[in-house]
C-alpha cells in the first residue's frame, strides 16, 4: 500500500510495544499501513461496501483489545488479517440468513474445465490437445485500455462471481501482493491446496478479461 | 504452430496440458522434467506464448484494480474507538 511509502517503516515489534502503551501514532501508521488492505479483504466475504466498513472496524477493536496477547508466533499482518477474516465470515455468514445473498454466489464449482475444451483439436485431430482457436496477444493493446477503469470494475465483477475459497486466495495474492506462504497462514491451508486455488482463480479472471475485450 | 510434424512425441505437452500447469510453472513448482516439457512447448507455440504472456498481464492487472480506502466517517470513528479503548486501558491500569 502506498501509505507504506510515506512513512518511515518502523519494526513491528516497536510497533506493537507502542500501541500496548496506547500510542496513537503507533495506530495511526498501522491504520494506514493496512486498512485498505482490511477492507478489501472483508469485501471477500460481504457485498457491501458499508458492511465491510463496519467489519474493519470491528477488527480493529479486536485488535487493540488483543494486542496485549499478541505473542509474535505469527507476523502482525498475518494476525491482523485473521482477526479481519473472523469477523467478515461471522458477518457474512448472518447476511447471508437474512438477505437473499445467493445472487452472489457463484454457481458451484468446481471441476469444470478452465479453458473451453472447444479452443483445442479433438482426439480425431493430428495435433489432438493443441489450440483451435488460439489467444490473442495482448501486446498491442494500449494500457490505458488494459488499466481502465471499466476493465477493472470488470474484473472485480469476476472476482465477485468466484467461489468464496479461490477468492480469499487471489485477493491476497494477487490484488494485494501477499506470497504464498503468508496465504497459507492467513488462511490456514496447505500450499498445495493455495495453488490449486489460485490456479482457478486466476484462470477464470483470465478469462473474463478475454471476453471483455473480444466485446 | 510451427513444430514439425515428425518430431511429435507422446511425451510432447500439450496446449491443453500445458494451460493446466501454468500456475505450477510461474510459482516454480513443476518437477525438472515437467518443467523441460512445458518450456520445449512454449518455445514453438506462439498460442501458449499469448496464453502465458496474458496469464502475467492478467496478474499484472489484478494489482492495479485495489482502490479501497475507509471513508472520512469511518476514519474519524476509528480514533474515536482508538481514544476509548485507551480510556478504558487507563481506568483498568489505576
Amino acid at each position: 500500500m502506498d501509505a507504506t511509502t510515506a512513512v518511515p517503516p518502523t519494526d513491528e515489534l516497536e510497533l506493537v510495544l507502542a500501541l500496548r502503551g496506547g500510542d496513537e501514532a503507533a495506530f495511526t501508521m498501522l491504520v494506514r499501513r493496512y486498512q485498505a488492505a482490511m477492507l478489501q479483504v472483508a469485501l471477500t466475504y460481504v457485498p457491501s461496501r458499508a458492511i465491510a466498513e463496519e467489519i474493519v472496524q470491528e477488527a480493529w477493536l479486536g485488535v487493540l483489545q488483543g494486542i496485549g496477547r499478541f505473542e509474535r508466533r505469527s507476523q502482525l499482518k498475518t494476525w491482523i488479517m485473521r482477526i479481519v477474516i473472523n469477523r467478515a465470515k461471522r458477518r457474512g455468514s448472518e447476511e447471508a440468513r437474512t438477505i437473499p445473498f445467493s445472487v452472489m454466489q457463484p454457481a458451484r464449482d468446481d471441476f469444470s474445465p478452465l479453458v473451453d475444451p472447444d479452443r483445442f483439436r479433438g482426439p480425431s485431430d493430428p495435433w489432438p490437445g493443441h489450440w483451435w482457436s488460439p489467444p490473442a496477444s495482448w501486446s498491442q493493446i494500449p494500457e490505458d485500455r488494459l488499466l481502465s477503469r471499466e476493465m477493472f470494475e470488470h474484473m472485480r465483477h469476476a472476482l465477485d462471481h468466484l467461489p468464496e475459497r479461490q477468492r480469499e486466495v487471489i485477493t491476497l495474492r494477487d490484488v494485494l501482493g501477499y506470497s504464498g506462504a503468508e496465504v497459507c497462514n492467513v488462511l490456514a491451508i496447505s500450499e498445495t491446496n493455495q495453488r490449486v486455488l489460485l490456479h482457478r482463480a486466476r484462470s477464470r479472471v483470465r478469462a473474463a478479461v478475454e471476453r471483455y475485450l473480444q466485446q | 504452430m510451427t513444430k514439425d510434424r515428425t518430431r511429435h512425441m507422446s511425451t510432447e505437452m500439450t496446449c491443453q496440458e500445458l494451460v493446466e500447469l501454468i500456475t505450477e510453472y510461474l510459482e516454480g513448482t513443476l518437477a525438472p522434467s515437467e518443467r523441460m516439457r512445458f518450456d520445449a512447448h512454449l518455445s514453438t507455440c506462439s498460442g501458449c506464448a499469448a496464453y502465458i504472456e496474458q496469464m502475467r498481464m492478467t496478474i499484472r492487472m489484478l494489482g492495479e484494480i485495489s482502490e479501497e480506502s475507509m471513508s472520512a466517517d469511518a476514519q474519524r470513528e476509528l480514533l474515536a474507538t482508538f481514544r476509548s479503548w485507551k480510556a478504558g486501558a487507563a481506568q483498568r491500569d489505576a
